[in-house]
């Protein structure tokens, strides 16, 4: 389902707070804006904020034959998107989940969605160096990974 | 709790959430048994052991987001300093933010290591009657970065209630990382040893962050957490030279104030952005005593002292129904 993908950038910190999903949400939508096909995975299992920043937290995926269809954003669905936060059955339910069940749920991401023909996927990380990062790490490691992009703030 | 993708339940399987999952004798075998015995919390022999440990804690306090950035750490050095300008109080910080531990650099302790003695580990220092522990002091350089996945991180939150020699104190304080996963769900069960007071948590006034905390506040009653109240951080920004007060973080959707309402939760108090909070955190001072009359330090130490009143009340209302 990442064959059609041609980069993957990982935007990471170690802190929290610092604007990793904002940037990304702008990145998306800057790369958009010159004209290339972009996915954003979200895969802040705990915190999901990729949803509300674009404005789909009232969406729901479904699933096609090739496995889940990415939410489209936009005026012309140019951006898909795929988070936890359209796994919910309401948006305030916490996601307490610990580790081995995490992991589970970002191999599926990113085997399972059929994210089609894109020019960029970024992907948007909680704050850390744990289970998401190590198991997104390690499922992407077949693919086209570009790089990470790191953010953080003066202090 | 935890399942490994596609495990099929033993016949007489106790269950993934009950206190005897992975334990009892039907779990021989199953694929599962090793999440189920690491999820399911301690078993009565470390149970003991922890009570042992804990039982001179008279009150702990959980600093709880589901953001990150919000000022959980800030907020955990400053409560620590404040109840410690009490010298007859003994205080005790305790940084289970395991791939990022702020505690050691805010509270001036960066470079610090641990001792062993006999009784155990020791923490650190800051004052007399102000203890602290995190992995932080455990690196050999404050760049290593912690790579663990969850049960290591577990593994280490248990020896820091376990090994650590607290001694006698008055206020435990828990500073977490952002979420709601491994560590928090283990600190929680680990304490259920003891008892927590409750939790406080920390949000900034912006949607973004309200969503998250909203989460954490549903994390808590899942968990059956008591939550002490909530601070707003970063509220408000007053220039020092024209006074003029700027919302750096609009409350878009009414902030910590309309959040608390609509979900039946105290609102401790908002403190405002101040810049030398945050060169404080930098430096290891203690913002309380680096800019005593600033509006941000009278803030914190309203939202202390209803911390204070909060623990009090709810200790003598456990010494009235012993």
């Amino acid at each position: 389902n990442l064959l059609g993908v041609r980069h993957i950038l990982l935007v990471l910190s170690g802190k929290g707070g610092v604007g990793k999903s904002t940037i990304c949400t702008e990145l998306a939508l800057a790369l958009r804006h010159r004209g290339h096909r972009v996915g954003i995975l979200d895969v802040d299992l705990c915190g999901p904020s990729i949803p509300r920043m674009l404005r789909v937290q009232d969406r729901a995926v479904h699933q096609c034959d090739s496995g889940w269809v990415p939410v489209f954003v936009g005026q012309d669905r140019g951006i898909a998107l795929m988070s936890i936060g359209f796994l919910l059955e309401r948006p305030d339910d916490a996601v307490v989940w610990r580790g081995p069940k995490k992991n589970a749920l970002i191999k599926q991401f990113v085997a399972d969605v059929a994210w089609g023909d894109l020019d960029f996927l970024i992907v948007d990380t909680p704050p850390g160096t744990s289970d998401e990062h190590i198991s997104t790490v390690e499922a992407l490691r077949h693919y086209k990974l570009l790089g990470a992009i790191l953010v953080t703030t003066p202090q | 709790m935890a399942e490994a993708a596609g495990a099929v339940r033993p016949e007489e399987c106790p269950g993934t959430d009950s206190a005897q999952a992975g334990r009892a004798a039907a779990c021989q075998g199953c694929p599962n048994q090793g999440l189920c015995a690491a999820a399911a919390g301690p078993d009565p022999a470390e149970a003991a052991e922890l009570r042992a440990r804990l039982r001179a804690v008279r009150h702990t306090v959980l600093v709880l987001s589901g953001k990150g950035g919000v000022g959980k750490s800030t907020f955990s050095a400053v409560l620590a300093h404040g109840l410690a300008a009490d010298e007859d109080k003994q205080v005790a910080l305790l940084d289970i933010d395991i791939c990022g531990p702020s505690v050691p650099k805010m509270m001036g302790l960066e470079g610090e290591q641990v001792h062993q003695s006999g009784s155990g580990w020791s923490p650190v220092y800051v004052e007399e009657n102000l203890g602290v522990m995190s992995v932080g002091f455990l690196l050999s350089s404050p760049d290593d970065a912690v790579i663990w996945r969850g049960p290591k991180k577990n593994g280490l939150i248990k020896q820091f209630l376990r090994d650590v020699d607290w001694g006698e104190i008055d206020y435990l304080i828990v500073d977490t990382p952002p979420g709601t996963s491994d560590e928090h769900l283990s600190i929680v069960q680990y304490l259920s040893a003891t008892h927590i007071d409750g939790a406080v948590i920390v949000t900034t006034p912006q949607e973004i962050s309200l969503q998250d905390v909203r989460k954490e506040i549903n994390f808590c009653h899942k968990v059956k957490l008591p939550i002490i109240g909530v601070v707003e951080n970063m509220s408000g920004f007053v220039c020092p030279k024209c006074k003029n007060e700027s919302q750096i973080f609009p409350p878009t959707t009414g902030g910590a104030e309309k959040m608390c309402q609509n979900l039946n939760v105290s609102l401790l108090g908002k403190v405002p952005l101040d810049p030398q909070i945050g060169r404080s955190c930098d430096s290891g001072q203690s913002f309380l005593s680096e800019a005593p009359e600033s509006p941000a330090a009278l803030s914190y130490r309203n939202i202390i002292q209803r911390i204070q009143e909060y623990c009090e009340q709810h200790h003598s209302q456990e010494e009235k129904s012993i």
